[in-house]
């Protein structure tokens, strides 16, 4: 399609500017994704090349190397006590003789690998199944323990991540070995341990920083979630709870459970609790940020006096935790309650619900689903209202000083500087409150607890009943939690769908919207 | 000519300091309607704290007798006291450890340059995309086999609460983002080492985002439903305010708890509220200058 320059753009009347735009967006969207396909593409080749590039290396170092070199192939540091290194040596050597005492000693490393199965379709995870066996000595049947399935499959990992950290640390010391021999080549002097130990909290000191809050990401969030995915290919739920009953690998039988919209399968309620998390998450967000910046606007209006106090009022109910809010404000709007006993006494419920003894907001679907937007207003409001003041403030003066020369009209302004900076800034923010409010837990689940309106339609999808508010968030809540079933399976496998959601929304905003692109410029 | 666009001018003028005062009144009245709605349920709290005729819940908003007998039952017959002391404790470890956790991985990723930064932020800004309620099937299992869950869930979730807090490092980053390179380059220049700069220049300057990170770490606990409840069960040495509290609100107990859960819920926010107001400066500081930058 043609582009316009600006002059032959600015000719163009409003209806066929705004025609050209629509046009130049959808034709733009093509190529979009051909550009998308393109970096995915080069992702690849980028890591293909570098996988090349890393044997390369590896070879050329143990050709071209010496003895001493060639030897730290086999012996972990044995390069770095050649040139002096002893500190660095010992780590190492240490670090070997721990992963091989570790792998070969009975019940260790390999013992562990050999009873995973690793996704064998139909195998069970562990081997030994623990049963009851008649005791002699008690005259009953007592349990004799197997093996833990849960167990197996966090120590299959363990070890196989163990394994990856053991062939980077070979590769590292490998590295080392051949720098210190070209440094020694050179005629320079090698870092002893004592500049090593000095660099902790110099040249090295990002490491020292990151060490224990990396340690603890790789451990609680990390590590688990690789757990998680593997599970969404087992049968891990109540009945198959590893430790009385194994549970077995399952491929991907039960993601078609999921996305099989026939009877017995998931897809239907799947499709309308996805299909609700989506709107919910629109509407929360922009309803709060459009809502928000309006009420920061009025405060910071020229010639509003006491503005300290209307943004207090607003805070403070950010500092009240938000279970007792929430929780109280859902009981008002029961039938019993304060608001609730009104809209009854004063007739305002519509005559449909009272037909259908709906007799509060929470009974019926569309109108409970509205309430907990409104509510999520309440809520929201007073986060966006502190952004925005912040950088309504920073928005220079002149602008609109000079605008208002020009004659540009209040909605002018805002349409022309206000609401573009703002998009400007808090374009980012916007797609974190999108991505959180696609998994808002607390408003949904608190406000709706104890007012539950059960969707009988979808019976009890993954073993529990859903209402019609529920989010994907609460529903696999509920399934690990609030259930006899347990299918912790089938949490994991809508955790990783949530995932998949997140991941495209992301990228594709993030392409979208300018201010993500350079960090530095902030500065 | 001139004349006449003066005038026009001046009628301008006018029309726009009346319409202007009419703006005003009109958001002076937004903003009262406003103030209104937002405090309505704290006022409807606290007076329903105070209600003695009833323990359940009624429509009509002013007590007809009012006592302190939701406070008195709250104290004698209920495990609140516990509750709360479990909160606490929680909020101020959290507030401890969490803090150090973040002000270490956003100093690191905004004024160090060293290799694997920017794919250290892509990793955890998808890591962030999972669900982390997720990680507490296996957190609890873990938890169980050493005995962190039940009793001694506030443990356990002090360390679910920090251990991967480092992912939260956006606002403050933020914050030194916009603290000048030149310091630091002047502070290298000088001889320090990059530890020195770190402790003897940029903390310094850093006491709002200090304090705003302590705010948050203090006030999560109190506010956490979800993880918590994982952890405890039904479990009331060890629980949270949030999960004891939760229970009164539920159909069988509603009719009995009501009055005594809106008595909890001014105890619960009183302290969070006073330490809040009391800082609220740094809060405001953190959330404007930190959260927008992402």
């Amino acid at each position: 399609m043609k582009r316009l320059n600006d002059l032959d753009y600015l000719k163009l009347n409003k209806a066929s500017a705004f025609l050209y735009k629509l046009k130049l967006f959808f034709c733009s969207v093509p190529s979009y994704f051909k550009k998308l396909g393109l970096a995915i593409l080069t992702l690849f080749k980028n890591c293909g090349l570098a996988v090349k590039d890393e044997f390369v290396d590896i070879i050329t170092t143990f050709t071209k190397g010496n003895w001493a070199v060639k030897l730290s192939f086999l012996i972990f540091g044995f390069g770095n006590f050649y040139y002096g290194q002893i500190l660095r040596g010992i780590l190492f050597l240490v670090f070997e003789a721990v992963f091989f005492a570790y792998m070969f000693v009975p019940s260790g490393g390999l013992y562990w690998l050999s009873k995973v199965n690793w996704f064998q379709k139909g195998a069970t995870v562990g081997t030994v199944q623990g049963k009851f066996e008649y005791d002699m000595i008690y005259d009953t049947d007592i349990w004799v323990p197997g093996d833990d399935s849960v167990k197996v499959l966090l120590y299959g990992l363990l070890t196989v991540i163990f394994i990856v950290a053991f062939v980077c640390t070979w590769r590292m010391q490998v590295r080392q070995c051949r720098i210190c021999m070209n440094i020694t080549a050179k005629g320079k002097k090698v870092k002893s341990g004592k500049d090593d130990l000095r660099s902790v909290l110099d040249d090295q000191f990002h490491k020292t920083l990151l060490a224990i809050p990396l340690g603890g990401i790789f451990a609680f969030t990390v590590l688990p979630i690789i757990y998680m995915v593997l599970i969404a290919f087992t049968s891990y739920d109540a009945a198959h709870d590893g430790f009385s009953n194994l549970f077995s690998w399952m491929g991907f039988d039960h993601f078609n459970e999921l996305l099989d919209f026939g009877e017995g399968g998931l897809g239907v309620a799947f499709g309308e609790i996805l299909s609700w998390t989506l709107m919910w998450a629109f509407f929360a967000t922009f309803t709060n940020y459009f809502l928000g910046m309006f009420v920061a606007i009025m405060i910071n209006k020229k010639g509003i006096k006491i503005k300290k106090f209307w943004r207090t009022i607003l805070v403070m109910t950010i500092a009240i935790p938000q279970f007792v809010s929430l929780l109280y404000v859902a009981k008002l709007f029961g039938s019993s309650g304060l608001i609730g006993k009104a809209l009854i006494d004063w007739n305002w419920l519509p005559d449909s619900m009272l037909a259908a003894n709906q007799l509060s907001l929470w009974q019926n679907p569309i109108a409970s689903k509205i309430l907990l937007i409104v509510l999520n207003i309440w809520v929201g409001i007073p986060y966006i209202m502190l952004m925005a003041t912040g950088i309504l403030m920073n928005i220079p003066q002149d602008l609109y000083e000079s605008s208002r020369i020009d004659g540009a009209s209040v909605w002018q302004q805002y349409s022309k500087i206000t609401l573009p900076y703002m998009m400007f800034v808090m374009g980012p923010y916007l797609l974190t409150s999108f991505v959180g409010n696609l998994n808002n837990f607390n408003v949904i689940y608190l406000l709706t607890q104890n007012n539950q309106l059960i969707n009988t339609e979808l019976g009890t999808p993954g073993g529990v009943s859903v209402t019609y508010t529920d989010l994907l968030i609460t529903w696999l809540y509920k399934m690990t939690l609030n259930s006899t079933d347990s299918k912790y399976y089938m949490a994991s496998i809508i955790g990783i769908l949530v995932f998949v959601v997140v991941a495209v929304l992301s990228l594709v905003v993030y392409n979208v919207i300018p201010s993500t692109r350079n960090e530095e410029d902030y500065k | 000519m001139n004349n006449k666009e003066n005038k026009t001018i001046q009628k301008r003028g006018l029309g726009a300091k009346a319409s202007r005062r009419l703006g005003n009144t009109v958001v002076y009245v937004l903003l009262i309607l406003m103030t209104v709605i937002w405090m309505f349920p704290f006022f409807g709290i606290v007076l329903e704290s105070f209600r003695v005729e009833t323990t359940g819940q009624v429509s009509y908003m002013w007590p007809k007798q009012f006592g302190l007998d939701n406070y008195t039952r709250l104290f004698k017959e209920t495990d609140f006291l516990i509750w709360f002391r479990n909160t606490g404790i929680m909020g101020v470890a959290t507030a401890v450890f969490q803090t150090f956790f973040i002000l270490s991985m956003s100093y690191v990723l905004s004024r160090l340059r060293f290799k694997g930064r920017k794919a250290l932020m892509n990793l955890m800004l998808i890591l962030g995309m999972f669900p982390g309620f997720l990680t507490m099937i296996l957190i609890y299992k873990v938890f169980a086999d050493l005995g962190l869950t039940m009793n001694m869930a506030p443990v356990g979730l002090i360390i679910v609460y920090c251990a991967s807090s480092g992912m939260g490092y956006y606002v403050s980053k933020g914050f030194f983002d916009t603290i000048p390179k030149s310091l630091d380059e002047a502070a290298r220049v000088d001889g320090a080492t990059r530890f020195q700069v770190f402790y003897k220049v940029i903390m310094p300057l850093s006491k709002p985002i200090v304090i705003y990170t302590i705010l948050m770490g203090f006030m999560a606990p109190w506010g956490d439903f979800m993880l918590a409840s994982y952890l405890i069960h039904e479990n009331s040495a060890g629980m949270s305010v949030a999960v004891g509290m939760f229970e009164w609100l539920s159909k069988t107990n509603v009719n009995t708890h009501y009055t005594m859960f809106c008595a909890a819920g001014v105890i619960v926010a009183i302290p969070v509220t006073l330490v809040f107001l009391m800082l609220q400066k740094y809060y405001v500081e953190g959330v404007t200058g930190g959260a927008v930058k992402g």
